[in-house]
C-alpha cells in the first residue's frame, strides 16, 4: 500500500508561477505582432486603392492627397530580382563547394565561419560598402542595381545556409549510385543532387528574398530617392517600397502619413506573399519525401 | 591537389574506370570553390573600401574622432563617434535586457510547455515577428508606442526619479531611448527565441525523464536538466541579438530625435545611434560628410563583427563539445 507522496505546496506554487511566467512571455511576444499588423491594416486600408497601386508621386505637392507607390513597387521588384540573380548562383555554388568539395578543409571551415559572421553584417554597412566601392570609388551613379548589390550581400549568407542544409539532406546512396554508373562528379551534382534538393533550395531563396525585400537602409544609401517612375534599374535613382514608407513617414502632414501606412501594408503583403509561397513549396514537397 | 583527389575517387572500392577528369569537371569544381572565395573576398572588400573612403574625411577632421560629441562634418569639419557609440550601446543594452528574458520564456514555451501539436505553428508565429520589415516597426513605434509610453514614463519618473536611468526634469516621454530600446527588443526577440528554442530542444531527453522520474516538477526538471545545458546557447543567441540591435537602422532612425550628447536618462526625449545617424545624415551630406558617415559605419562594422565572431565561436565550440559527447 504505497501511495505517491504529494508534492509540497511550495514546490507546486513555484512550478505554477513559472508556468504562468512562461505563458506570459509568449503573450508578451505576440502582442506587438498583433498590434503592428492591426495598425498597418486599419491605417493602410484607407488609401489602398487603384490610384495608389498604379500611380507614382510625380507632380504630387507636399500637402496633396493622392499619388501612389507604383514607382516604388516596380523598383522593389526589380531590385529584389537583380539581387537574387547576383546572390543565388554565388550562394548555391558556395553551398555546393561546402557540401561536395570542401571536405572540412581549412578553406571550407573559413568560408563556413565567415558565412555565419556575414549573416550578422548590419544592413546599413552593406549599403555603405556599395556606396564606398561602387558610387564613390568607381564613380558610378545611384541606381537600382547598386541597391541590388547591397541587398545581394545580405541575401548570400541566407542562401548559402539554406542550400547547404538541403544538399546535406540528399542521401549519399543517390550520389554513390550515380558514381557507380560512371557519371562524373559534376554531372552527378547537376543532374542528381540539385534536382533532389531543388524545392528546398527554392524555399530558402524565397525566404531570403522576403527578408531583403523589406530592407530600407541599404537602399537609402545606394538607390537614393525619386518621385517618378524609373523602369531602368541600371540608370538613375530609383525608389523602393521600404524607402517610400520611410520617406513618407518622415513628412509632417497627414496625407503623407496615410501613404506611408498604405505603403507599409503593400510591403507587408509582398513580404508575406514571398513567405507564403516559400512555405507552400516546402509543404507541397514534404509528402513526397515521405515525412 | 588534383592527384590527391584522383586517388580518392578512382580507388578500387568504387570499381570505377580511370576517373574521367574532363575539363568540365575541373571548371565546375573551380566555379564552386571560386564562389566561396568570392564570399571571403566580399568580407575583405567591405573592410578595405570602408577604410579607404573614410580616411580622407578623418584627415580633414579638426577634432578627435573618438572623443568628440558633435557631428558637424559638412560645415565645421568637426565630428566624433563618442555620443553615437554611446547611444548605440545604451539602446542595444536596453533592448537586450528586455528581450532576453522574454525570448527565453518564449523558447521554453515552444519547447517544453506548449501542446505538441501547437508548438510548430506557434513557433512560426514568433518567426513572423522577424518577417516584419524594420521600417514598419519604426512607423509603429512613432505612431503607437511613443504615445503609449507617455503615462508609464511619467509615473516611472515621479516614483523612481532618484534612479539615474529614470531621472530627468521637464519633458518626460516622447521619442526616448526607452521607446527605441523597446522597438529594438521586439526586433531581436525572434532570433534569440529561435536559437534558444533549438538548444532547449537538444537537451538530453534522458536527463529530463530521469528528473521527472525522481519526482521533480516541470520547473525543477527544466532548472536541472534543460537550463544548464542550454546556457551557452542562450548566451550566444543574446550576443547575436546584440549584434542585430546595434546594426538596426531605420526603425531607430524614425524614433530617435537625433540629439548629440551622453546622458543616461532614458525617459527624456533624446537619443541617437551610429546607424540612425547614417540614415538621417546621409541626405544632406557632402563629400566629407559622406566620408565621416562611412567612418562611423566602419566603427559599427568592427563592433558587430567582433560581437558576431565571439557569438559564433561559442556556438561552434558547443557543437564540437556535443559531437565529442555523443
Amino acid at each position: 500500500m504505497t501511495t505517491i507522496q504529494h508534492i509540497s505546496t511550495g514546490r507546486r506554487v513555484k512550478d505554477r508561477m513559472v508556468q504562468g511566467l512562461v505563458y506570459l512571455a509568449f503573450a508578451l511576444a505576440v502582442v506587438p505582432l498583433v498590434s503592428v499588423l492591426w495598425l498597418v491594416i486599419s491605417n493602410g486600408l484607407a488609401r489602398f486603392d487603384m490610384e495608389f497601386l498604379t500611380h507614382s508621386m510625380r507632380n504630387i505637392g507636399a500637402r496633396d492627397a493622392g499619388g501612389g507607390a507604383y514607382h516604388a513597387i516596380i523598383g522593389t521588384l526589380e531590385q529584389v530580382l537583380l539581387a537574387s540573380v547576383i546572390s543565388v548562383p554565388i550562394g548555391l555554388l558556395t553551398a555546393i563547394y561546402l557540401v561536395e568539395y570542401g571536405n572540412g578543409g581549412r578553406l571550407s571551415r573559413a568560408i563556413s565561419f565567415f558565412v555565419d559572421v556575414m549573416t550578422g553584417i548590419p544592413s546599413v554597412v552593406a549599403g555603405l560598402f556599395v556606396l564606398a566601392f561602387w558610387i564613390l570609388f568607381l564613380g558610378m551613379p545611384y541606381s537600382g542595381f547598386a541597391g541590388a548589390m547591397a541587398l545581394s550581400i545580405l541575401m548570400m549568407p541566407t542562401v548559402v545556409r539554406s542550400a547547404e542544409e538541403m544538399l546535406r539532406l540528399v542521401p549519399a546512396d543517390l550520389r554513390e549510385a550515380s558514381y557507380a554508373l560512371g557519371v562524373p562528379k559534376w554531372r552527378t551534382i547537376v543532374k542528381v543532387v540539385l534536382p533532389t534538393a531543388l524545392t528546398g533550395i527554392i524555399t530558402g531563396v524565397m525566404l531570403a528574398v522576403a527578408r531583403v525585400a523589406g530592407e530600407t537602409a541599404p537602399l537609402l544609401l545606394t538607390v537614393f530617392f525619386t518621385d517618378s517612375i524609373n523602369n531602368d534599374p541600371f540608370n538613375g535613382p530609383q525608389m523602393g517600397l521600404p524607402l517610400f514608407v520611410f520617406d513618407q513617414a518622415a513628412r509632417p502632414n497627414d496625407t503623407a502619413i496615410d501613404r506611408a501606412w498604405t505603403g507599409a501594408l503593400t510591403l507587408i503583403l509582398i513580404v508575406m506573399l514571398f513567405n507564403l509561397v516559400a512555405r507552400l513549396i516546402a509543404w507541397w514537397r514534404s509528402p513526397a519525401r515521405g515525412r | 591537389m588534383a592527384t590527391k583527389v584522383e586517388v580518392r575517387e578512382g580507388g578500387p572500392a568504387t570499381g570505377r574506370p580511370a576517373p574521367r577528369r574532363t575539363s568540365s569537371e575541373g571548371l565546375f569544381r573551380w566555379l564552386s570553390t571560386g564562389s566561396g572565395i568570392v564570399l571571403l573576398g566580399i568580407m575583405a572588400a567591405i573592410a578595405v573600401f570602408l577604410v579607404s573612403e573614410a580616411v580622407p574625411a578623418l584627415r580633414a577632421n579638426k577634432s578627435n574622432f573618438f572623443t568628440e560629441l558633435t557631428w558637424d562634418p559638412n560645415g565645421g569639419q568637426v565630428f566624433g563617434i563618442a555620443a553615437l557609440a554611446f547611444g548605440t550601446v545604451l539602446s542595444s543594452a536596453i533592448a537586450l535586457v528586455i528581450a532576453t528574458p522574454v525570448a527565453v520564456g518564449v523558447a521554453l514555451f515552444i519547447s517544453h510547455y506548449a501542446p505538441r501539436r501547437l508548438a510548430a505553428p506557434l513557433g512560426y508565429l514568433i518567426d513572423l515577428l522577424a518577417a516584419v520589415p524594420s521600417v514598419i516597426y519604426g512607423l509603429w513605434g512613432v505612431a503607437f508606442l511613443v504615445p503609449l509610453l507617455k503615462t508609464p514614463s511619467e509615473w516611472l519618473n515621479s516614483t523612481f526619479g532618484w534612479f539615474p536611468l529614470f531621472a530627468g526634469e521637464g519633458a518626460i516621454g516622447g521619442k526616448t531611448m526607452l521607446a527605441g530600446g523597446i522597438v529594438l527588443a521586439i526586433m531581436i526577440l525572434p532570433i534569440i527565441a529561435a536559437i534558444s528554442r533549438e538548444v532547449f530542444l537538444q537537451a538530453p531527453k534522458m536527463n529530463e525523464e530521469a528528473a521527472l522520474a525522481l519526482g521533480a516538477t516541470r520547473w525543477e526538471m527544466i532548472r536541472m536538466a534543460v537550463l544548464p545545458f542550454g546556457r551557452p546557447g542562450v548566451i550566444s543567441a543574446a550576443m547575436l541579438g546584440l549584434g542585430r540591435a546595434m546594426g538596426e537602422t531605420i526603425a531607430v532612425a524614425l524614433i530617435f530625435p537625433a540629439t548629440f550628447g551622453i546622458s543616461f536618462q532614458i525617459l527624456t526625449p533624446q537619443g541617437n545611434s551610429i546607424a540612425a545617424n547614417i540614415a538621417n545624415g546621409f541626405g544632406e551630406a557632402g563629400d566629407i560628410g559622406r566620408g565621416a558617415l562611412i567612418a562611423s559605419g566602419l566603427v559599427l562594422f568592427v563592433i558587430t563583427l567582433l560581437v558576431n565572431m565571439a557569438a559564433r565561436m561559442i556556438i561552434n565550440r558547443r557543437k564540437e563539445f556535443m559531437k565529442a559527447g555523443t
